[in-house]
């Protein structure tokens, strides 16, 4: 059941995509993002959709390990799109009950709907061929800037590097918490909410206890090196750009002037 | 009450790009009152072999059968299957989460359907059984030493009396005395209860004393399955597999290499001594 969230997980294979500077796909996925939000004709998809497909085959990433990284998306998305194909005022195609359907209901839903999708799908291929340490040391980089005015840029890409490097080992040891307890008999299957919410308290107490306990060895093994922060803190493998990430900066330019100029 | 696997196969992440072979093809008889020692290194399948014990882990291929009834059929109890066969985790830490000692091991017995009374005369002598010192009862289960953590862990599965006991690494991460008690304490419940007792772990060491019979796996297959003393006299064949004869044992096996008159198979420190002094001649 847990095993099978893949979103933000990295997909480890040999590809030009994953050897992109981790900066060209940082910026490259804001690129794509925003580009997503300048066309207003349904030939947008076209061009950026077709530009998800080939970074996908470039990447060689197979496409049905990229759609199961939309699941935990699903319900969010369809909820959406009802609302919006329920909610937008227009030209009436349909009614029934207190629900109207338009015609610019249709269109909105649609547009959100592919929207949202080509968004997610767009950022999980960052996720899915960058390597957690590499995307922060990108993230770190990029926002540097933002020193000057006093933000710990450093302690942040740090802590979300950690943040991301538990998320495998909470998962395993969740799995462990549950099956210590289902051996004790637990059921976490059976009843009404109130009961399944109150099932949840032996996973979860297990599970707060061990993050608290892993958090201050974490803590103590890093001062123990003498961390003290960003200053003066040089790295082992320095980012530097090479040609492929002109060409992607390039294609990254050519889309958005794509989308902004599609009819 | 008997629990036999029959061919039971098994794969990690199946159907993904990471799909391995966990179990291949492992049949198993365990019969009552037998303490078993189940020795294979880290990675050798032998924790997804004991999940398979009690349904937490649905075997891809092959049978489970309790009592003769297989356990994958539709209408088998599958909480009745945890209750008999009792899995005690490597970390007591992974089950330990109510505010007191009693309340933590009242947790097991009260889900498999004991009255609040039943229930408490269960989990009290759970307590007593594990030798867990009655002052402490009341106090947090986070407060406790290893030691005495590893205690409420064993009692919180031993209070739903199960006919079969499997502990996982009951030793790791606690000092020789430690382990010492915790593996006599398993020898005393498996006598005055007539359970069966299964020890996994990646020691000879820890199972030697005790264990009436050893089974060895490697690599997801069983290697051997016998009693302590034919097991051990393979020992050039389980240091392949990374596993290590008691050093007892070690120590007669290389005496008697060197031509002294001891017998080899010694298990533990007592029976080593006794064979060294009739060789030397002072007798009993």
């Amino acid at each position: 059941m847990l095993r099978d969230i893949t979103i933000g997980q990295y997909y480890p294979t040999e590809s030009v995509i994953h050897r992109l500077d981790p900066r060209t796909k940082f910026l490259g996925t804001i690129i794509f993002v925003v580009s997503l939000f300048l066309f207003k004709s349904f030939w947008g998809f076209l061009l950026t959709g077709g530009f998800l497909v080939c970074l996908t085959v470039l990447a060689h990433i197979p496409f049905k390990y990229v759609l199961k990284g939309m699941r935990p998306m699903l319900f969010l998305l369809l909820f959406m799109m009802i609302f919006t194909l329920l909610m937008t005022p227009g030209e009436v195609l349909g009614e029934w009950w207190i629900f109207t359907v338009t015609k610019e209901g249709i269109y909105a839903a649609l547009f959100m709907g592919l929207r949202l999708t080509m968004l997610v799908l767009g950022s999980s291929l960052m996720t899915y061929t960058t390597t957690p340490n590499k995307l922060t040391a990108g993230m770190e980089s990029v926002f540097g800037f933002l020193k000057i005015f006093k933000v710990p840029v450093h302690e942040l890409a740090m802590m979300i590097s950690i943040a991301l490097r538990f998320i495998p080992i909470l998962l395993e040891e969740t799995n462990k918490i549950i099956k210590a307890q289902q051996a004790r008999g637990a059921d976490f299957e059976s009843g009404g909410p109130v009961k399944r919410a109150k099932a949840m308290v032996p996973i979860l107490i297990p599970l707060f206890v061990s993050s608290f306990r892993r958090a201050g060895e974490l803590a103590e093994a890093m001062e123990a090196r003498c961390y003290h922060g960003g200053e003066g803190r040089t790295k082992m493998k320095p980012l530097k750009y090479a040609k492929r990430d002109l060409v992607a900066y390039l294609c990254l330019i050519g889309l958005i002037v794509g989308c902004i100029f599609i009819p | 009450m008997s629990l036999i696997l029959d061919k039971i196969n098994y794969y990690y992440g199946k159907g993904t790009a990471f799909e391995s072979k966990a179990l291949k093809n492992i049949s198993l008889s365990i019969p009552d009152g037998e303490f078993i020692g189940l020795i294979g290194h880290t990675g050798s399948g032998k924790s997804t072999l004991i999940q398979h014990m009690n349904g937490l882990i649905k075997a891809d291929s092959g049978n489970i059968y309790y009592n003769g009834q297989d356990i994958c059929d539709k209408d088998f109890k599958m909480t009745e299957l945890r209750r008999k066969v009792g899995l005690v985790f490597q970390y007591p830490e992974h089950q330990l989460f109510e505010s007191t000692v009693i309340k933590d091991v009242l947790f097991g017995p009260k889900n498999i359907g004991l009255s609040q009374l039943e229930a408490e005369v269960a989990a009290y002598g759970a307590l007593r059984s594990v030798g867990f010192s009655d002052d402490l009862i009341d106090a947090s289960p986070f407060e406790l030493s290893g030691g005495q953590k590893r205690r409420v862990a064993i009692a919180g599965v031993l209070a739903m009396s199960p006919e079969i006991l499997i502990l996982d690494e009951p030793t790791a991460g606690l000092d020789p005395a430690g382990r010492t008690e915790i593996l006599s304490l398993l020898k005393t419940i498996k006598d005055e209860k007539g359970i069966t007792v299964i020890l996994v772990s990646h020691s000879m060491e820890d199972v030697a004393e005790f264990a009436e019979r050893i089974i060895v796996i490697d690599d997801g297959e069983i290697k051997f399955d016998d009693e302590p003393r034919k097991v051990f006299s393979h020992a050039e064949e389980l240091r392949k597999m990374g596993l290590e004869i008691p050093q007892c044992t070690e120590l007669m096996s290389r005496l008697a290499d060197a031509g002294f008159n001891v017998d080899r198979t010694c298990l533990t420190v007592d029976e080593a001594v006794a064979s060294i002094l009739r060789s030397a001649g002072r007798g009993e």
